[in-house]
């Protein structure tokens, strides 16, 4: 499959993509490492969590043209599927002997629960967990995709329904904390069967299996683009219309990408909480999920590599500046929302999208400076 | 007979708290349905707009209290408000809305944007810490027309300021000249264009108009609620809700939907806890949206 | 002439050496003073911690940003003057104190990932900070894998205790039984509606204060209520108050909420003249938001008031306006924040040493008798004993202090 994968590129004439791809490689499994003390490379390894909700929002927003404002739904999904197995693990009768529940998460005999809530129970399995993480999250999608997309809400629509959907499960979360941990989230989880991961040695596998991860979903989403469906979504895109009179089912078209996008979202999640150590309804609500789209827009919605580098340069700067400069952040984060939409709506990616574009655009622009013409119209435009 | 004088207050009571709401709801959802039904912008910055109006409000009572006139402020307050906000709107529209007409979903990105940096603007102005206007003596009590039942004074205030808001806006809409333009630009923008209508100035006095609206919804919320940096942001997607719920481009179902919800969540709020009062409410207007998108009352488009 | 010029040459010479030995003597003393100041590094610092022979870098980890820093900041503000105060004075076992200021920005992930870093990266020697119980969850695992040293300053809702955390604020149990039994025997108190933001702290508070009232107290809880934080419209849940017409209503609700919960009490005509309302939750904070109008006659059970009358706190709220402005006001968390660092520097003389295991041995004992609050000690289980007081509030933002009650710490492990 990767050498048919492979083939398929060259005679795609998409080098460019390979080596960008390399590039994004070289560049997380060995430069990052190798610079990086394991305190800054866990925390990119954090930010690599949210480049899976990017590359899921460049399939479904950047070529479906469906944007989800409630990603953080099925990362959150997705997290705390993984996080309720590790706090169980967490919680075995011997190191939660002092409550008054043995057995059961901290959380939970706090708030006076005697028994675990039969939803729990079957988290105990680690590959119930590992099902779960994959199968909850995209079935949720699915049935938001069916009756949205059935009846052809999309657009702006969609958007605020998502919207809503990411507060109703906020609220929900943090209402039942007995059930959920409330605002607090699900935290100190300390091993996965048996494994230390709070351990040095455990932050850099798990930096390398989420690294992988990511380079395979890539890889994989690259594969879905160039397939019949990836002509079909940028049509499906441009104009539904003709789509549908082609003879296409849109709707089942925008559920998959919808799908998938969740599914990617749900993976981030669940290493999240691996890298991390909680999971709380703060990754949930709106904020994080809108954040998530910009991630998307700054490296680029049509571009998969381009997202991944979105997340990490916004959570760098995030981590930057609230170390140096924090009130400045919010300026710099808006003003970034709005230069972006504004000015460059192919993202970063917009500019280096086509190597030879861009060089003709700077010689071009260069030519213009000389020759005092105006300069100020020439923009890369996005299409 | 005790026992049903006291069911009866209660009842009653508990239909004003959800006139109150209905109130708060649609003076946030009066403005928003004009930028989003008629323009089909999504400002995700609205709420900031209110803030603007609350903070106005704020600023106006100070300077009262040092000029002794507290007991007239609030008339001067949103006036000012209204003005302010609709100044700040229109410039947002000159600056970037204008921009973005064609893109719709990017202008919901930017106009985040805008929020953002309009949020740290207040808490650096007016500091991280909620600030409430000094209110006169005559808006914080409630008024007892019978034994047992207190209406909010400021409840009032603000149920008569969202009716005359909703006749002024109904009148600006459907009884005026500029009301038809607004909806020959919304129904076909070329033709409108064809016969005269300067379409640019139609939208950037509707935008501006919609943020004005804003401003008085946050100069009447600041005399029931407080106001910080992020007040706005609490509200943004209840107000799209209403809007969304009662069908974008329908003045009449924005009232009907913004009274539904209203009624609704203080209901339940009234039989089981707020939390979960919340969820049923925001979980029943997802669901029927999901049966039916367009809204209660829409205006049938196609697309 | 010649003995004129002589003597003159003499009286130079006397002078120089005079001016020489005072010199000398100077800084002889001056290296005294050096080698007297501070014990070697060597010494006080075992494990890598950064500690120089001039200065020891501490944390300071809140939210100067987002929602929690309105309730925030007064604790930044508390924890820095109380540190400009110990550098003033001389430092800590002749260093001074340089704080690395950290914002959580209202996030909890954030939180412990700016934990770990000033654990990791910056090895501080201690960290103030935390507001939230969300926050302090989220970066408890991370100080006790790195063991490192928290001073938390929020009353909260107790049921825990950790190694590596001092709580500086009292915990649940604290500040709530001694409150019931104060407004059960002065006003008699029979029935009682508890009502509380939608999270931990008020619902664990409330689950105490329920099995108080009824196995101790005897009374009756006719309704307990939550709403989500942030919710602007309490009318339907006063109308439900008024339906039970408790002898009491017990208020737990937090933040920016206060302001609209309070408004709309008053707008319903129920105020402190009429009804008897009792929080664990608003202070002088809150009040400045709220408008002293609408909680006038209402009770507070707090440890802290700023009006509180004794020496320690005359000079606490002159310093602490000194430096913020004549209009910032001192709530309980702000002060309980102040005590940090002065509770720190406590253990750490009597430990002579940074290290964290040695401090936090020291630790239990400690005995502040220079605390605004007027004294407190450092139980076992590192919580304060302090004294409850329950404030009526008046117009202009100042409480009247009802009463003293002397409860020690109490933890439910």
């Amino acid at each position: 499959m990767p050498k048919k994968l492979l083939s398929h590129w060259i005679t795609a004439k998409n080098r460019s993509d390979l080596i960008n791809l390399a590039l994004l490689a070289l560049l997380l499994l060995v430069v990052l490492p190798l610079a990086l003390d394991i305190f800054r490379l866990n925390l990119v390894g954090k930010y690599l969590t949210f480049a899976f909700v990017a590359v899921g929002l460049v399939l479904c927003w950047g070529y479906g043209g469906i944007l989800s404002l409630g990603q953080g739904i099925f990362f959150g999904l997705g997290g705390y599927c993984m996080a309720m197995f590790l706090k169980l693990e967490a919680s075995d009768p011997v190191s939660t002997a002092i409550q008054s529940t043995p057995g059961i998460p901290d959380f939970m005999d706090w708030n006076q629960i005697k028994a675990l809530p039969w939803f729990w129970e079957p988290f105990h399995s680690f590959s119930f967990t590992l099902i779960a993480v994959l199968i909850l999250p995209t079935l949720f999608a699915y049935l938001i995709g069916v009756a949205m997309f059935k009846r052809r809400v999309g657009g702006v629509y969609f958007a605020i329904i998502t919207q809503a959907i990411a507060l109703i499960l906020t609220v929900l979360i943090v209402g039942q904390q007995g059930l959920t941990g409330g605002i607090n989230g699900i935290t100190d989880l300390k091993t996965l069967l048996g494994w230390d991961i709070r351990t040095n040695s455990a932050r850099y596998i798990l930096y390398y299996i989420n690294a992988a991860l990511l380079l395979g979903g890539i890889v994989f989403s690259r594969w879905l683009l160039s397939s019949k469906l990836g002509l079909l979504l940028v049509a499906l895109r441009d104009k539904e219309e003709r789509v549908r009179f082609s003879g296409y089912d849109v709707a089942n078209l925008k559920i998959f990408t919808f799908c998938v996008a969740a599914l990617f979202s749900a993976v981030g999640g669940a290493m999240f909480t691996l890298q991390v150590g909680f999971m709380s309804p703060s990754f949930v609500g709106i904020v994080p999920s809108i954040e998530m789209v910009i991630f998307t827009a700054v490296g680029g919605r049509l571009s998969l590599i381009g997202a991944v580098y979105g997340a990490l340069l916004v959570n760098f700067g995030k981590s930057y500046f609230s170390e140096t400069f924090a009130d400045l952040w919010l300026y710099l984060m808006g003003a970034l929302f709005i230069g972006v939409v504004l000015f460059l709506p192919n993202g970063l990616a917009g500019l280096f999208r086509e190597p030879r574009q861009t060089w003709l655009l700077i010689k071009h622009t260069a030519l213009m400076l000389v020759a005092k013409l105006r300069p100020a119209r020439l923009r890369p435009e996005g299409k | 007979m005790a026992e049903t004088s006291t069911l009866f207050t209660t009842l009653l009571m508990q239909g004003f708290a959800g006139m109150s709401l209905f109130s708060v709801l649609l003076l946030m959802a009066l403005g928003l349905a004009i930028i989003f039904g008629q323009m089909g912008v999504i400002n995700m910055a609205h709420g900031e707009f209110m803030t603007i109006g609350a903070y106005t409000t704020y600023i106006m009572s100070t300077f009262a209290e040092a000029h002794g006139f507290i007991n007239q402020y609030f008339i001067l307050a949103l006036i000012a408000a209204f003005a302010i906000a609709f100044a700040a709107g229109y410039l947002l529209e000159y600056l970037l809305i204008r921009r973005l007409y064609k893109r719709p979903l990017d202008t919901l990105l930017a106009t985040w944007g805008v929020s953002l940096v309009m949020q740290q603007a207040f808490r650096e102005i007016f500091g991280a810490r909620e600030v409430s206007p000094a209110l006169p003596e005559w808006l914080t009590g409630s008024y007892q027309p019978a034994p047992g039942i207190d209406l909010p004074v400021s409840g009032l205030m603000v149920l008569v300021l969202m009716l005359v808001v909703t006749f002024g806006v109904w009148l600006m809409m459907y009884r005026s000249r500029w009301g038809i333009r607004v909806r020959a630009t919304t129904q076909n923008r070329v033709i409108a264009d064809a016969v005269g209508i300067n379409t640019k100035r139609v939208d950037r006095i509707t935008f501006a108009l919609g943020c004005g609206l804003a401003g008085i919804a946050g100069a009447a919320f600041t005399t029931i609620a407080s106001t910080g940096p992020t007040t706005g942001s609490l509200f943004i997607v209840d107000t799209f809700l209403v809007v969304v719920f009662g069908g974008a481009a329908s003045l009449f179902g924005t009232i009907a939907s913004a009274f539904t919800i209203a009624q609704a969540q203080s209901g339940l709020e009234f039989l089981m806890t707020g939390s979960m009062a919340k969820v049923i409410t925001l979980v029943s207007v997802v669901l029927i949206l999901m049966m039916r998108p367009e809204g209660l009352f829409s205006v049938k488009v196609r697309k | 002439m010649s003995t004129e010029s002589q003597h003159r040459t003499r009286h130079t010479r006397i002078s120089i050496f005079i001016i020489a030995s005072f010199l000398c003597i100077g800084s002889l003393l001056t290296f005294a003073r050096v080698e007297a100041a501070g014990p070697p590094t060597a010494q006080v610092n075992t494990t890598g911690l950064a500690v120089t022979d001039t200065t020891v870098t501490v944390g300071d980890l809140h939210s100067a940003t987002g929602t929690m820093a309105i309730s925030e900041i007064g604790s930044i503000q508390a924890e820095l003057l109380a540190i400009d105060q110990i550098n003033a004075a001389g430092g800590i076992l002749g260093r001074k104190i340089e704080v690395i200021k950290e914002d959580g920005a209202s996030d909890w992930p954030n939180f412990a990932e700016k934990a770990r870093k000033l654990l990791v990266k910056d090895k501080v020697a201690a960290v103030f900070g935390c507001w939230t119980s969300a926050s302090r969850k989220a970066v408890l695992p991370v100080f006790e894998k790195e063991n490192g040293l928290l001073y938390y300053p929020t009353f909260y809702e107790g049921l825990e205790q950790s190694k590596n955390v001092i709580y500086t604020g009292q915990e649940a149990t604290q500040q709530i039984i001694a409150g019931l039994d104060w407004v059960t025997k002065t006003k008699g108190a029979k029935t009682f509606f508890l009502i509380g933001s939608d999270y931990i702290w008020p619902r664990t508070s409330n689950k105490i204060a329920r099995k108080h009232i009824e196995n101790v107290l005897h009374g009756k809880v006719v309704g307990e209520e939550y709403y989500p934080l942030g919710t602007t419209n309490f009318r339907s849940l006063i109308n439900k108050a008024k339906l039970a017409k408790p002898d009491v209503i017990y208020s737990i609700v937090v933040g920016g909420s206060n302001v609209s919960w309070f408004k709309q009490l008053k707008a319903a005509d129920i105020t402190g003249d009429k009804w008897t309302l009792l929080t664990i939750s608003t202070t002088e904070d809150e009040v400045k938001g709220i408008g002293g109008e609408s909680v006038l006659n209402f009770y507070s059970a707090m440890k802290y008031f700023q009006t509180l009358k004794n020496p320690n706190n005359e000079k606490f709220v002159a310093a602490f306006k000194a430096k913020y402005g004549a209009d910032s006001v001192i709530g309980d968390v702000t002060q309980a924040a102040y005590l940090g660092p002065w509770l720190w520097k406590a253990a750490v003389e009597k430990a002579g040493s940074f290290d964290v295991d040695k401090v936090v041995a020291a630790s239990p004992g400690i005995e502040l008798s220079s605390a605004p609050e007027g004294y407190v000690k450092v139980h076992a289980n590192h919580h304060l004993w302090s004294k409850l007081r329950i404030g009526r509030w008046r117009r202009r933002c100042c409480c009247e202090i009802y009463r003293y009650h002397r409860r020690r710490s109490v933890n439910h492990g």
